[in-house]
């Protein structure tokens, strides 16, 4: 199974095709919900966002409490779609990468192409199994949003599957 | 004649709470892991089956660590059915509740999911739970904690249908909700179906309809042939576990009636995600 390193450049997820499973390395960042809206607002008004998403890879994930002596609790994957009004802009801030779970709409699935970035699934409603693969977890942006807060991840060979590749090839059930 | 009651305390109420929270969180069905065992064993579609292996996996590693199954620890549900035979002492009831939800869902490493109001937001919480409490002829009280998670219940819908619609019609819309939730709830799914009622009653019914052990089909044999029909028909539409095809798109479909209305015909769907969680105890 190919491994994957972050920074995640556009030639290394250009060879990725829709069905392919990798193993991913390196750092992402969780945002979900309000966290789009914030980063919205703020990349609209053209100011710096309070965390680098150039070449950035994004997982939305709102993660469940960290039991004593972990470094995160349960944290799998939300549903997208409620991201894909966001997740244009968050395209072309230079975010190369989401994971999250479910479908994307035609205006997403376009802007994953026409950006060269990649759409990937994670094993949706296993938080326990991918807390495993969680090193550390670090508070980024956006404190007073509790669980939808931004969250620095340290992963280790974290299970993907290529939803949407760079050329706008879906996995079919997406 | 007058017969003595039963005193049951608050205290008592709030601790099976905790108790039940923790268990559902954590612990999987066992008719749920059962269904998830089978279709693994079924799975032809290697990624499908990938899918199937890591839920089984996860179901594992959250009862061996104690962690919530998935960190969506849902919106609280509890359900009461309270005999008519039984006295609550030493506080009350809601508040007895929501303090067992608050003490479960932390002891288990839960999510703090709830916001206080619906457009303002505001900070998160465990609590409150929704809870539905039906009065019954026992000197018992039995308690239901259902952590329903809302990838799912964003794809709960409700049609009222007119009374000489033809049944085909309604397995056609189960179909049709199934479909466009597409693979955005964590499939393979357990469709609840409620019909009849008023709309509160079938959305009431949806729900509750997954409660009961999903190995067992309806006792009515119209409902039943109805389950089995939607079944066939949903897992034909090839979404499959994460999306990701092959032939198991749901793993059972519960379907719950009550009488109904001359001019009426409620359907509500309300799906879960293959992680259905939930716990019981009579106290």
């Amino acid at each position: 199974m190919k491994i994957l390193h972050t920074p995640l450049s556009k030639d290394k997820l250009a060879g990725l095709k829709a069905g392919e499973q990798v193993l991913l390395c390196g750092t992402v960042y969780t945002a979900r919900d309000q966290a789009h809206k914030l980063l919205s607002e703020v990349l609209r008004k053209g100011k710096k966002p309070p965390f680098e998403l150039a070449s950035g890879v994004i997982y939305y994930c709102g993660p469940a409490r960290a039991p004593r002596g972990r470094a995160i609790g349960s944290c799998g994957p939300t549903t997208s779609s409620r991201m894909d009004a966001f997740a244009p802009l968050l395209l072309k801030a230079g975010v190369v990468a989401m994971i999250g779970k479910g479908g994307r709409s035609q205006e997403v699935a376009q802007a994953i192409k026409s950006s060269g970035a990649v759409y990937f699934i994670t094993y949706a409603g296993c938080g326990a199994l991918l807390a495993k693969s969680v090193r550390k977890a670090a508070l980024a942006a956006y404190p007073q949003l509790g669980p939808e807060a931004v969250y620095r991840l340290e992963v280790e060979d974290f299970p993907l599957i290529v939803g949407i590749d760079a050329t706008g090839g879906k996995i079919r059930g997406l | 004649m007058i017969l003595p009651m039963r005193k049951i305390t608050a205290k008592k109420i709030g601790d099976t709470v905790a108790e039940l929270c923790g268990r559902a969180n954590i612990l999987l069905r066992p008719d749920v892991l059962a269904v998830l065992r089978s279709a693994r064993k079924n799975e032809k579609n290697r990624l499908a089956a990938s899918a199937l292996e890591a839920i089984l996996q996860n179901a594992r590693v959250a009862a061996e660590e104690g962690m919530p199954i998935c960190q969506d620890t849902g919106l609280p549900y509890v359900f009461l059915e309270i005999g008519q035979g039984v006295c609550i002492t030493g506080g009350g009831l809601s508040a007895a509740v929501n303090d067992g939800v608050k003490r479960g869902y932390g002891a288990a490493c839960c999510r703090e999911s709830v916001v206080p109001h619906p457009l303002s937001r505001g900070k998160s919480a465990y609590t409150p739970a929704v809870i539905h409490t039906e009065i019954v002829p026992s000197d018992k009280i039995r308690v239901t904690v259902f952590p329903k998670g809302f990838g799912s219940e964003n794809k709960t819908k409700l049609k009222m249908f007119r009374p000489t619609e033809d049944i085909s019609a309604l397995a056609g819309f189960i179909v049709s909700c199934v479909a466009e939730a597409g693979a955005d709830a964590c499939p393979p799914y357990m469709i609840g179906c409620g019909i009849g009622g008023g709309a509160d009653q079938a959305c009431l019914l949806a729900k509750k309809a997954l409660l009961r052990d999903v190995r067992k089909r309806s006792p009515d044999p119209v409902l039943r042939k109805l389950e089995d029909q939607v079944l066939q028909k949903v897992n034909r539409l090839g979404i499959g576990p994460m999306g990701l095809g092959g032939k198991c798109t749901a793993l059972a479909v519960n379907i719950e009636s009550y009488p109904t209305h001359i001019a009426g015909l409620p359907v509500a769907v309300n799906i879960s995600c293959h992680a259905l969680r939930s716990a019981a105890a009579v106290i």
